[in-house]
């Protein structure tokens, strides 16, 4: 198995655990939206879509555990890439050029990718645990706990701003999978781009119209 | 008439060694448009000559672009401001009066400063020394119509082969990542039939040896493409890495 583990480890085989790790979470990303979306549709609703998925716990234990597998191999990986690629560059420019030969996204995506991080942990340690581990288990009033949490402007704020800024990391990582999986023709890439922007805009819209809902219509 | 001269003020890096330390020194020139970027320097080495002081130390050979020697990073843009040309092909008209211009080395820790302007791009010759060639003798020119080869199939072979292997690709990346460089070498081979019998070993070897190397990972910024003398488009990237992905799951050889 050593070749496989040198493949995986040259600069292409970081790029390419970059890619499938991205395109897996950019999967995940649709399916988190249409279960959050269930808010709109009133208490009930949300309830019992959240309700049905804790009886089936098991199932979301697994999957939560590989989905925790992709964001660390995600994370690290991400991490030392930008390490490696800082020290292959030991001596700055005195005159950065870079704006003139590329785009702002597609140089800070360690930037964009560590705030995430920290929206990341902040989130788990909200929302995923009071979920899981608080009396919510009991009471199942899983809409009324966010709906609460929105009510707080500053977390809102928070959220909002954390999903632009993924919207940011989407816009780049999106296009940047394919080519690295070696899809970049006349006729598809700019269909591909297309298709990137446009759903890095609906996941940071969407994500984020559920927070302005709730601070909209004050709590409950 | 006398010839309208444009002042400039030049920060060049210098560097007496690999090992010492280095710093920008100002030059006030006064130059004519028409002179390419590379007579502007040889006019300040000649005023400098002439003042019995150490010359600034830069590469060049073909001065038309072809060579690919003479890289610098003038106002942090590789090969300068104008797409698609070589540092020797600039001309000071692109400059106006009373500019600053700042010009220093390509950048990376493969690049080496080995004095002033001048960096070690030995790396590059190593990659080519792993893979990037083919072992069989050709002979002489065939018949045109005696490979069987689409028109578009060596069109976008040479378009890879105009690689001239200046390193800006390098100097421009954030990353410091070779790929367009090797990419271009890998396409222009894997892409003709006379390349197809170590089509799998040459791109393993290449990638191995540009890892070894010490260049950085590429992350798709695309800046390689912008400050390319050539135009080498990232497509060449992209088949690069399908190159390797497919050689590494398919090949059988274990060791590479
Ligand atoms: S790909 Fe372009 S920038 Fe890179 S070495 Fe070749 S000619 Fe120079
Ligand atoms: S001197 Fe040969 S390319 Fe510039």
């Amino acid at each position: 198995m050593n070749w496989l583990f040198r493949s995986l480890n040259s600069s292409i085989g970081k790029k390419v655990i970059m890619a499938i790790t991205g395109i897996s979470l950019i999967l995940f990303l649709l399916v988190h939206l249409a279960n959050n979306l269930t808010l709109f549709a009133g208490p009930s609703t949300f309830n019992t879509v959240v309700k049905s998925l804790d009886s089936i716990k098991p199932f979301i234990r697994v999957i939560e555990v590989i989905l925790a597998l992709i964001f660390i191999f995600h994370i690290f990986n991400g991490v030392r890439l930008w390490y490696e690629n800082k020290i292959a560059r030991p001596t700055p420019y005195a005159v950065n050029g870079s704006s003139k030969n590329s785009t702002l996204l597609s140089r800070t995506m360690i930037h964009t990718g560590s705030i995430i991080f920290i929206f990341l942990v902040i989130h788990l340690s909200t929302f995923w645990n009071a979920f899981n581990f608080s009396d919510l288990h009991r009471t199942h009033s899983y809409y009324e706990f966010t709906a609460d949490m929105f009510s707080n402007v500053y977390y809102s704020i928070f959220y909002i701003i954390a999903m632009i800024i993924l919207g940011f990391h989407l816009n780049h990582g999106f296009q940047s999978a394919f080519q690295t999986f070696g899809w970049n023709n006349n006729k598809y890439f700019p269909l591909v781009k297309a298709l990137g922007f446009l759903y890095s805009v609906l996941m940071a819209v969407a994500f984020s119209s559920i927070p302005i809902y709730f601070l909209l219509i004050g709590g409950n | 008439m006398a010839e309208k001269k444009i002042n400039l003020l030049v920060k060049v890096w210098r560097q007496p060694s690999t090992t010492s330390v280095g710093s920008f020194v100002d030059y006030k020139i006064s130059v004519s448009p028409d002179s390419s970027f590379l007579e502007m320097l040889d006019e300040i080495n000649n005023d400098l000559e002439k003042k019995n002081l150490e010359p600034i130390a830069f590469e060049s050979d073909c001065r038309e672009g072809i060579c690919g020697t003479c890289g610098l990073v003038i106002n942090g843009q590789p090969h300068g401001p104008i797409p698609k040309i070589a540092t020797c092909q600039l001309h000071m008209r692109n400059f106006k009066d009373g500019d600053t211009v700042w010009v220093e080395p390509f950048r990376a820790k493969a690049f080496q400063v080995m004095k002033d302007l001048i960096v070690e791009r030995s790396g590059l010759d190593k990659i080519i020394a792993a893979g990037g060639y083919i072992s069989v003798n050709t002979g002489s020119i065939p018949d045109a119509n005696a490979i069987p080869i689409s028109k578009e199939r060596s069109s976008i072979a040479m378009d890879a082969a105009a690689c001239i292997g200046c390193g800006a690709c390098v100097a421009a990346c954030k990353n410091a990542s070779a790929m367009l460089f090797v990419s271009a070498k890998v396409s222009q081979l894997a892409l003709l039939p006379q390349g197809q019998p170590e089509r799998t070993r040459r791109v393993q070897n290449m990638v191995k040896v540009m890892d070894e190397l010490g260049f950085g990972s590429c992350s798709n910024t695309y800046a390689c493409e912008a400050e390319c003398p050539k135009g080498i488009s990232v497509k060449n990237i992209a088949r690069l890495n399908r190159e390797f992905i497919l050689a590494n799951v398919k090949s059988d050889n274990i060791e590479a």
